[in-house]
């Protein structure tokens, strides 16, 4: 657990660098408070051993801090931490119980609650000018003009460098894509759900894009934006909440990245990546019962020997 | 024809993958597994040595040291034994009878402690240090023999599987009519960390493995013999290719990995078949042999030598002198261990066999057996005593698993007593290696949790039979 | 406006009526007793009546199948009350309790080996026959915690299973989950039991628990018809009880293994100076 945290560092310094040491800090700060505290605090109701030195509550606030725009409202970071436990793991009976990615649970509550405070973000380097970020600016130009205007196209030029307002550009898309590759040869993660998820999503995108550029953003643009990044390394691989075979976390991380495309393109709201991940998380165990290995030794369909696994 | 040409194309894609990723490619292996560190360096370089038994040792030999029925008495206390002797017959076809590893007297037949821990009816001889053989013991040679002679005079010496499952070896080498056998293959791949007494085996006595071999090859009527041997025993290989030249066997190395010795592995591994699920090893033509238990064979055919000794490794941190060991069937640990230069350290646990599938042992007291492959002495600070985690169902034990079932769901299930639920999810397919317990990382007593599902299941489908 | 709730009030009139008729026409004669019966019992369904269940009983009852006094988490007042539903005479059962037959906690009895496994007593039992010297003894890993319905079990700091004699209601789930068949059923007023599971000899018993029962017969002496002796076990003989000979016997037990259970918390040292003063 606390591999993975370290593996979210390099993401982590590039966010506190862009929008400021002291906004972003007290986000990540107060937002992992919320979430030890929730553990601590429901433990010792229900009387159970504490178990706050496993990290992952502490997991769970780093990463809702990445989900939530760092000018958030201090208390806003504190209630989506305990939201994120309470509701999104410590109900279920705590660590490996939890059918939902617990920091998704709590970031969607919040963006429910609070659509304003959670979709307002401040321009990087210089925390005055609150803007929209570069995906629903893309969505609003689309429903407004009906393509992808040429301000909006000259702003997300500024993307690619971390410039516009948003949760990540390039830069952090790369610290996070550093961090997953870490996190891989570490063995803590497989490529499966990160290869899938990535990779789905870069297909359809792509062919929208082909079909109508004016309209749909490229394929690079849907990459460093909205925390797919994270999303594909970070919170689809969590290992409560993703299938357990091989096969299934491929088809899992096709689902995520089918889902994301289409909720940006097409859906009411303007990111994808949270509810895609969530609804996926919900199909789940399905997904591992219908992916079970075949038994080694399987009776073969015709008669003959057994070969190679399927 | 079709399954051939795919057979080919696959494995030519594999072989590329295989470039590709450097590894070798002639290595064949099977899927799943895990890597354990090998640890074999302790012991891999210590030729064997002759556990000696003094006058006066005290050596247990219980009425049941192989899968089938218990041996029965035929010496009482006060009765003196020669070396060889037949001190207990055996019970019905799936049984051996056990003989005297010494001349002494017998002092008692009574339950004493076993390897499992519980107390059960052994013979206790006490050595009188003259060592006198039994003189009705008498060697034949092989060719002259039929097959169903060779296998009389294999059952009269008792011998079992040395690989540690101890099935009785007449047994297996008499598959019913209509099973047709094309593989024999001779399980030298000893794939459990610290054991290295089949490497020193073939090592130092080739040519006793490879006598046993001919015979068993003659008996089973086959024409392929293959022997597997990991490629962490490079001497090995190169001796048993030398020793093998010309007679028909092929030495076949195989990549480094756990458990690549169990039965069902090494078979896919070496011939590409699967053993069907609840099937037997015969079901796909193929019979396999620990490379010891041809050694015995070729003792006990050529010189009428029953099962009394075996060789085994002594090692781990907790002992002074690693050794491998030539002993007597019924010493205690005891006198291993003592042999051994005695305990190092503070002694945390003591494991009978190896340390992956081995079986801890209660007491320094208990006997080795026929199965004994290993007696592992490790230091306190080296036993894994953390409490059991909760299950973040990472995937690691259904990646390891190299009878690609899910342990974790059947755990999930057996935490809540649902035996039935754990029988679907094919737990009797289980072959009990200890991979995904040892690859867990929130300590998980996996195993425990499926041989108790295993036996509620068997004792279920007796119940059903009764019915 | 007013449409809409003509419209959704004609509906649900419309069900109203439908659910109404198919309730009268596909009803099912059920005896209104076995209702009744089945409403009033503890509705644990703990089994321990021998039936499936609370209604499995109160069909039995209604059938005429099952005694009224079968129901033991019920006691007197659920006898009674099927006494009346039935119009019949009923006496209720003695109240039984769950009497844990072992004192060897980790203080006072060896264990052969450290167990370090599934947290449950019958799997550790099939590990060389389980963690205690003792073969008959309490293994203190809480199988029958976890099989009490009621709440009445718990394993104290000492690694042993406690009994709540309050909230035991005698229904024995925990003995048949018991691996080594430590608990026993006692009637709730004989209190004195022996708390000893072990058949060996005394010399056996000394090299692996300070409170065992070592067979010397004493209690039996001072007390004939409340205890008896198997092969080096005594035990209590619930059926010709008495209380004053009870304890004279369990006072003069040299390995004080026997214990009045109400008073629980004494210990029998304490119990002798009381006397003595």
């Amino acid at each position: 657990m606390w591999e993975v945290i370290g593996a979210l560092c390099p993401c982590c310094l590039l966010w506190i660098l862009s929008f400021g040491v002291q906004a972003s800090c007290l986000t990540i700060l107060f937002c992992v408070l919320g979430c030890v505290l929730a553990e601590a605090g429901w433990e010792l109701i229900r009387k159970q051993p504490i178990t706050v030195r496993d990290g992952s509550a502490v997991m769970t606030g780093i990463l809702l801090a990445l989900n939530v725009p760092p000018n958030a409202a201090w208390w806003m970071a504190l209630l989506g931490g305990f939201v994120a436990i309470i509701i999104g793991k410590q109900v279920f009976g705590g660590l490996g119980c939890n059918p939902f990615n617990p920091a998704l649970v709590g970031r969607t509550v919040l963006l429910i609650s609070f659509p304003v405070q959670m979709t307002t973000w401040v321009m990087p380097r210089t925390h005055e000018i609150t803007s929209a970020t570069p995906l629903s600016a893309v969505k609003m130009a689309v429903g407004l003009h009906g393509n992808i205007t040429p301000e909006v196209q000259a702003q997300l030029s500024g993307v690619f460098y971390g410039g516009l307002g948003g949760q990540l550009g390039v830069l952090s898309a790369l610290a996070l894509i550093a961090g997953g590759c870490w996190l891989i040869y570490r063995k803590i993660i497989t490529w499966h759900i990160p290869a899938s998820f990535i990779g789905s999503a870069f297909v359809l995108s792509s062919i929208f894009w082909l079909v109508d550029s004016s309209k749909y953003p490229s394929p690079l643009f849907h990459m460093v934006t909205g925390g797919l990044m994270l999303g594909a390394f970070f919170m689809a691989t969590d290992w409560v909440t993703s299938p357990l075979t091989p096969k299934g976390m491929v088809v899992f991380g096709i689902g995520c990245g089918v889902l994301t495309v289409l909720i940006r393109l097409f859906g009411g709201y303007p990111e994808g990546v949270a509810f895609s991940i969530l609804l996926m998380n919900s199909a789940t165990p399905i997904i591992d019962r219908l992916t079970m290995p075949r038994k080694f030794g399987a009776m073969p369909k015709k008669f003959g020997l057994v070969t190679k696994k399927g | 024809m079709q399954v051939q040409q795919v057979k080919e194309r696959s494995k030519a894609f594999v072989n590329l993958f295989r470039q590709h990723k450097g590894m070798n490619m002639e290595l064949k292996t099977f899927k799943g597994g895990l890597h354990p560190p090998d640890n074999k360096r302790w012991s891999e370089k210590k030729a064997i040595e002759v556990c000696p038994v003094a006058e006066g040792d005290e050596l247990v030999i219980h009425l049941s040291q192989h899968i089938g029925a218990p041996a029965e008495a035929c010496v009482q206390k006060g009765d003196k034994v020669l070396k060889g002797q037949v001190i207990g017959t055996p019970k019905g076809f799936v049984s051996v009878p056990i003989h005297a590893s010494t001349s002494g007297e017998v002092i008692a037949v009574e339950p004493r402690l076993d390897t499992a821990g519980n107390k059960t009816m052994a013979v206790v001889i006490k050595a009188d240090g003259k060592d006198e053989w039994d003189p009705n013991l008498s060697g034949a040679d092989p060719d002259k023999l039929m097959p169903q002679e060779l296998k009389d005079r294999i059952l009269a010496a008792g011998i079992v599987g040395m690989g540690g499952a101890t099935f009785p070896t007449h047994v297996k080498l008499s598959p019913p009519e209509g099973k047709k056998i094309d593989y024999l293959i001779l399980n030298g791949v000893e794939c459990e960390p610290y054991l290295t007494a089949d490497d020193r085996l073939m090592q130092e006595k080739p040519e006793e493995v490879v006598e046993g071999i001919l015979i068993l090859k003659r008996i089973l009527g086959v024409e392929k013999a293959v022997i597997g041997i990991e490629a962490n025993k490079p001497t090995a290989i190169e001796t048993m290719q030398k020793a093998c030249e010309g007679k028909g066997i092929e030495v076949c190395p195989l990549q480094l990995k756990y458990p690549q010795g169990a039965e069902k592995q090494l078979i896919y591994a070496v011939t590409g078949r699967e053993v069907p699920s609840g099937g037997l090893p015969m079901d796909c033509g193929c019979v396999v042999q620990n490379v010891g238990t041809a050694a015995a064979v070729n003792a006990a055919v050529r010189r009428g030598i029953p099962l009394i000794e075996r060789i085994a490794t002594v090692s781990g941190s907790a002992v002074a002198e690693p050794k491998n060991l030539l002993i007597k069937i019924g010493q205690p640990i005891s006198k291993l261990v003592e042999f051994c230069g005695g305990v190092k350290g503070e002694l945390g646990k003591i494991i009978q066999g190896g340390p992956m599938m081995g079986m801890a042992a209660v007491s320094m007291d208990v006997p080795v057996t026929r199965g004994t492959s290993g007696i592992l002495l490790f230091s306190e600070g080296e036993v894994i005593r953390a409490p059991e985690g909760p299950c973040v169902r990472c995937g690691n034990c259904v990646r390891a698993c190299p009878a690609f079932i899910m342990p974790t769901e059947i755990a999930f299930q057996m935490r809540r007593g649902k035996v039935d639920e754990a029988e679907k999810l094919n737990v009797m397919d289980c072959i009990e290696c200890g991979s995904c317990t040892y690859i867990c990382p929130a300590q998980i007593p996996l195993l425990q949790f499926f041989r108790q599902a295993k036996s509620a299941i068997r004792a279920n489908i007796a119940k059903r039979k009764k019915v | 406006m007013i449409a809409a709730v003509i419209s959704l009030g004609g509906i649900g009139f419309l069900a109203a009526v439908i659910l109404g008729f198919a309730a009268k026409k596909f009803a099912v004669e059920v005896d209104p007793r076995e209702a009744e019966i089945a409403g009033n019992l503890p509705g644990a369904n703990c089994g321990a009546c021998g039936y499936a269940g609370c209604g499995g009983y109160a069909k039995a009852v209604v059938a005429g199948n099952a005694p009224p006094n079968l129901c033991t988490p019920g006691g007197a007042g659920a006898v009674a009350m099927i006494a009346r539903v039935m119009g019949v005479e009923a006496t209720a059962a003695e109240p039984t309790v769950a009497v844990i037959c072992c004192q060897g906690d980790n203080t006072r009895a060896q264990d052969k080996y450290k167990y370090v496994g599934v947290h449950d007593c019958r799997t550790a039992q099939a590990l060389a026959g389980g963690p205690k010297a003792c073969p008959s003894g309490c293994l203190g890993l809480g199988t029958c915690v976890a099989a009490c319905a009621f709440g009445a079990l718990s394993i104290s700091p000492e690694g042993l299973a406690v009994v709540d004699r309050e909230k035991c209601v005698g229904c024995k789930k925990c003995t048949t989950v018991c691996p080594r068949n430590v608990i026993k059923m006692a009637p709730k007023s004989a209190t004195v039991q022996v708390l000893c599971n072990s058949h060996d000899k005394g010399a056996v018993i000394k090299s692996y628990c300070q409170v065992g029962c070592i067979g010397c017969q004493i209690c039996k002496k001072t007390a004939e018809d409340v205890y008896a002796v198997d092969n080096f076990l005594a035990s209590v003989k619930n059926e010709s009880y008495d209380q004053e000979k009870a304890v004279a016997g369990m006072l003069k037990c040299p390995a004080k293994c026997i214990h009045d259970l109400a008073a629980a918390d004494t210990p029998q040292e304490e119990k002798t100076e009381e006397k003595a003063q």
